[in-house]
């Protein structure tokens, strides 16, 4: 695995996403859902929504490092709960 | 009677799922790994943190390079659809013709494409090319390595000759969906043509045509060997399109980090760009178009 040059800070970056895929994949199991039409006009899942957000975090955080600046950079992770919770409420 | 609930199908995919860890989901975390820290190469590494993303996102090489990647495929997309969609209104419909064309169409997408970018390379020369050979007899002035705009030109030509014909196949395969019922009714209603085709044919060929841009904006903004065997990027940066510059950046100049940073930011951009398109064309589906 030396090869793959990992590190403690990426690693619990993809402990994070798989326990989170984990964690609402037991969600979909356990309490099955219906899509819903929200803000953006098409049908979403939690699992979908789990998905915008990923995404659009890792937007908001690049956003945050070329405008902002590295210095305040946990403050995009504060800007990127907000995001999730908006999406997870309307999306 | 209940659904018997039955989770062992899950196991069907797990040959998939370990195909698709090791080709895709390994490696892109190795990116995400390098993208972090430094090397000088013998495996050792060197924790850089944010430092190579803040370095690309304020690189005008990087900005630049994301500039002629957007132009090339929105280029490519304004040409290779509706040229697509015409030659397939055009084609005929049914008997050996039809045949004939579908395969005469499928010709340029089984060619490699390094074999593609050499026929171009070669076909521009001046010298020996019959196209450049024929340009500079007109009096054109053509050199598409020394001139910007005669690169462009031919790198762009170069991709329309080579993926029109698969535009072409999907709207015809979406023109032949459509039942004669509704070209009857048009008659009836004494539909001119281009409302036979506005009201019609484009809103039945939605579908297909969703899946050709997609297909098209995708296969044209990570487009590596074609313009690279042509022009090689040049002349001077002119053609050096996204991935031509992460190659230079992490295979010619070794530098890992920098270019795991910009291979992310482009994965990025085409994911996100895929995700408009898939549920765009999900919604479609959903009206049954």
């Amino acid at each position: 695995m030396d090869w793959m040059a990992w590190t403690w800070p990426t690693a619990i970056f993809f402990m994070v996403i798989a326990l989170a895929l984990i964690l609402f994949t037991i969600l979909a199991i356990k309490f099955p859902e219906t899509p819903r039409v929200g803000v953006l006009r098409i049908e979403t899942t939690r699992g979908d929504r789990l998905f915008i957000t990923l995404l659009g975090s890792a937007f908001i955080n690049l956003a945050w490092l070329g405008l902002v600046g590295p210095d305040t950079q946990p403050w995009a992770l504060g800007v990127c709960a907000i995001y999730a919770a908006a999406v997870f409420r309307w999306v | 009677m209940e659904k018997t609930v039955n989770q062992k199908a899950w196991f069907l995919v797990l040959p998939v799922l370990i195909l698709v860890a090791f080709s895709a989901v390994i490696p892109l975390m190795t990116v995400v790994n390098y993208s972090v820290q430094d090397t000088f190469g013998n495996n050792q590494f060197f924790w850089a943190g944010l430092e190579w993303f803040e370095e690309m996102l304020s690189d005008e090489r990087m900005w630049n390079a994301l500039q002629r990647q957007l132009m090339f495929s929105a280029i490519i997309l304004a040409i290779e659809i509706p040229l697509g969609i015409y030659v397939a209104l055009h084609m005929p419909k049914s008997g050996f013709w039809s045949s004939f064309c579908l395969v005469v169409m499928s010709l340029p997408l089984l060619i490699p494409w390094n074999v593609v970018g050499t026929i171009w390379q070669i076909f521009g020369r001046v010298d020996i090319g019959l196209l450049g050979y024929t340009l500079d007899a007109l009096g054109i002035d053509y050199n598409y390595t020394q001139d910007v705009f005669a690169a462009w030109v031919t790198i762009i030509v170069m991709d329309v000759w080579h993926w029109t014909s698969l535009v072409a196949l999907l709207a015809f395969a979406g023109l032949k969906s459509i039942p004669d019922a509704y070209y009857q009714a048009a008659k009836i209603d004494q539909a001119s043509r281009w409302k036979v085709f506005r009201f019609i044919e484009l809103p039945k060929m939605m579908g297909v045509l969703m899946i050709a841009i997609l297909l098209r904006f995708m296969d044209s903004f990570m487009i590596y060997t074609e313009p690279f065997v042509v022009t090689g990027g040049g002349p001077g940066n002119a053609t050096t399109l996204l991935s031509i510059d992460l190659v230079k950046m992490a295979l010619g100049q070794f530098d890992l980090g920098p270019a795991a940073a910009f291979s992310l930011m482009y994965f990025l951009v085409i994911l996100l760009i895929s995700w408009v398109f898939y549920t765009v064309m999900v919604n479609l589906d959903k009206k049954g178009m």
